[in-house]
């Protein structure tokens, strides 16, 4: 897929290497990466996913990195209904109806 | 060229994070533990009234006091007679995004201004970035967040991921990161080529900004019973929300008012761990940050921080994360109040306890926040459950954090666990001691480590 300067995209930098990161870590954060994202408009004339490019953020910023996404999806949602927490639900409502209101 | 390697920028930290406070440290920092922390407060020059007009200004504060009496009926069902505290919720959730935080942004900001700064940075995981990026853009400073998001697979709870589009709606530049504390590598890197403002959580600022809400909490109780609450709920991560409120409620005159930190139990998962990331399913609010803070605050982006728990807590209890879920739907189902998970912390605390105080009593739960896409508990479990979690109703007790989340089958489950607070303030007292030469551990450490913890001179010096 080719992006053309002006997409907003997403870039992907690695910041420590695993040997940088500190030895305090727990072992399965220091086998991996620190790793960043950023969004902004492209930069570069054209590119394809993988390729080191130029954005400019939304404060003006201008960065570099691979290019991995061209508007990414939020993608997070509501999930579905968790029927144990529905049940919950519908038995504290049951259970509200045996008081008695106060006045 | 300035070298940008973590060792170099790590060893610039002290003289990054003073450049970006334009707060001067230097006097708090003469003794390796104490300091003199009202003269720290007092680098806020405003008194509460003043706070109170900076944030109006910026539309943040004087939210709603909401009686929950559906929950205090139940409550009072399953309480021994004579027993059911009425339980009240200070709806925070309806400052401009979405959370207290935005009390400590807006005075933060406001300093940030006057300071003459023309952005700002912080480093935070949530709700505060929101916050911080939505009184920026109403001031008209840049933004840009630091956030920890994902695990090395590229994958990030939907809670983190809403927090850090609220970030981006309000015009924030982000940068999210995979797990790891070197965050702070980023953040410092930031601070240094920008030369914009750290809006930290935790500066005389930031907790000042706190202050207002617990003094509204009087005033509206005061109004609602004709009294200051028996109890005030504040669920704890960093310390700033419970610092900032009681006081508040003290500078309100709530001297009597019993001052109450709720976290829920993340025991056994590692905050810094790539696998553990994923398998907490609060991102905040958690023991993974209130026991740590409570203990030893000064871990954090600021020389001394100004949110020190043990000052002020009286109790802090610890809730499982099947009932924090459990009593979110029922705020939902029995009060028709759709609300973010850090306050319901406090509301399950302050459930479980409401049946162990007299009906004639009050407990106020000190905030709520929005609940956008990915906050819900359907969003939450969802996710865990995708991932291999097991959610079934039962015995909460038994819950395994990272394993399972059990919801609770009755609510007479919900129950309060005490955290040993002697442990904590014994920890901090012998951290500070080694801190010092033994030649120096004299009576003015005595006095200021009585005070950092409230134990008696007696209790100090038998440790010292």
């Amino acid at each position: 897929m080719t992006s053309l300067a002006g997409n907003w995209v997403q870039i992907h930098n690695i910041v420590l290497a695993p040997e940088e990161r500190p030895n305090t870590l727990p072992a399965e954060t220091r086998a991996v990466p620190l790793e960043m994202r950023v969004k902004g408009w492209q930069v570069t004339d054209s590119a394809e996913i993988g390729d080191q490019v130029s954005i400019r953020t939304v404060l003006g910023r201008e960065q570099t990195g691979k290019l991995i996404a061209v508007n990414p999806e939020y993608g997070h949602d509501f999930g579905r209904v968790i029927p144990e927490l529905l049940a919950a639900g519908d038995e504290l409502v049951a259970m509200m109806r045996d008081i008695p209101k106060e006045r | 060229m300035t070298k940008t390697d973590y060792a170099s920028v790590m060893a610039r930290k002290g003289d990054i994070m003073l450049s970006s406070l334009g707060i001067d440290y230097g006097p708090f920092m003469a003794h390796p533990v104490m300091f003199d922390y009202e003269a720290l407060m007092g680098l806020v020059p405003y008194d509460i009234e003043q706070i109170r007009q900076v944030q109006a200004s910026a539309g943040v504060g004087r939210t709603a006091m909401i009686e929950l009496r559906q929950i205090t009926r139940l409550a009072r069902k399953l309480a021994p007679k004579g027993k059911g505290a009425r339980i009240f919720v200070k709806d925070e959730a309806a400052n401009p995004s979405g959370s207290y935080k935005a009390r400590r942004a807006a005075l933060s900001l406001h300093h940030a201004e006057q300071a003459g700064f023309k952005g700002v940075v912080t480093a935070t995981s949530g709700n505060y970035g929101a916050a911080v990026a939505s009184q920026a853009a109403r001031r008209g400073l840049d933004c840009v967040v630091v956030q920890e998001v994902f695990d090395s697979h590229g994958i990030g709870q939907p809670e983190i991921l809403e927090k850090g589009r609220a970030c981006e709606i309000y015009g924030a530049e982000v940068a999210q990161l995979s797990v790891g504390p070197e965050l702070f590598y980023s953040f410092l890197r930031v601070l240094e080529e920008t030369g914009f403002f750290n809006a930290s959580l935790y500066t005389p600022f930031a907790i000042a900004g706190v202050e207002p809400l617990g003094f509204e909490i009087v005033e509206q109780m005061q109004e609602a019973t004709g009294a200051a609450p028996d109890v005030v709920i504040c669920t704890h991560a960093g310390g700033g929300n419970l610092t900032g409120t009681a006081r508040g409620l003290r500078k309100a005159g709530a001297d009597q008012t019993r001052i109450i930190g709720a976290s829920v139990d993340l025991t056994g998962l590692h905050m810094a761990s790539d696998t553990d990331f994923n398998r907490k399913h609060f991102t905040t609010g958690h023991t993974g940050f209130g026991i740590p803070f409570a203990g030893w605050p000064d871990r954090t982006d600021v020389p001394r921080n100004a949110a020190r728990v043990l000052r002020y807590m009286d109790r802090y209890l610890l809730l499982k994360q099947g009932e924090v879920f459990y009593m979110t739907e029922a705020l939902a189902r029995l009060e028709g109040l759709e609300r973010g998970p850090a306050g319901n912390v406090s509301l399950a605390a302050a459930f479980a306890l409401s049946q162990q105080m007299d009906a004639d009593q009050t407990i106020v739960v000190q905030e709520t926040e929005y609940a956008g896409a990915g906050k819900q508990p359907s969003a939450q479990l969802s996710f865990a459950r995708d991932r291999g979690i097991e959610i079934f109703r039962g015995d909460c007790e038994a819950e395994k954090p990272g394993q399972n989340v059990i919801i609770p089958d009755k609510p007479e489950r919900l129950r309060v666990r005490d955290v040993d607070m002697n442990k904590l303030r014994r920890g901090l007292v012998k951290k500070a001691v080694a801190m010092v030469k033994p030649a120096d551990r004299d009576d003015r450490l005595l006095e200021f480590l009585a005070e950092e913890t409230r134990l008696s001179h007696a209790e100090v010096s038998a440790l010292i």
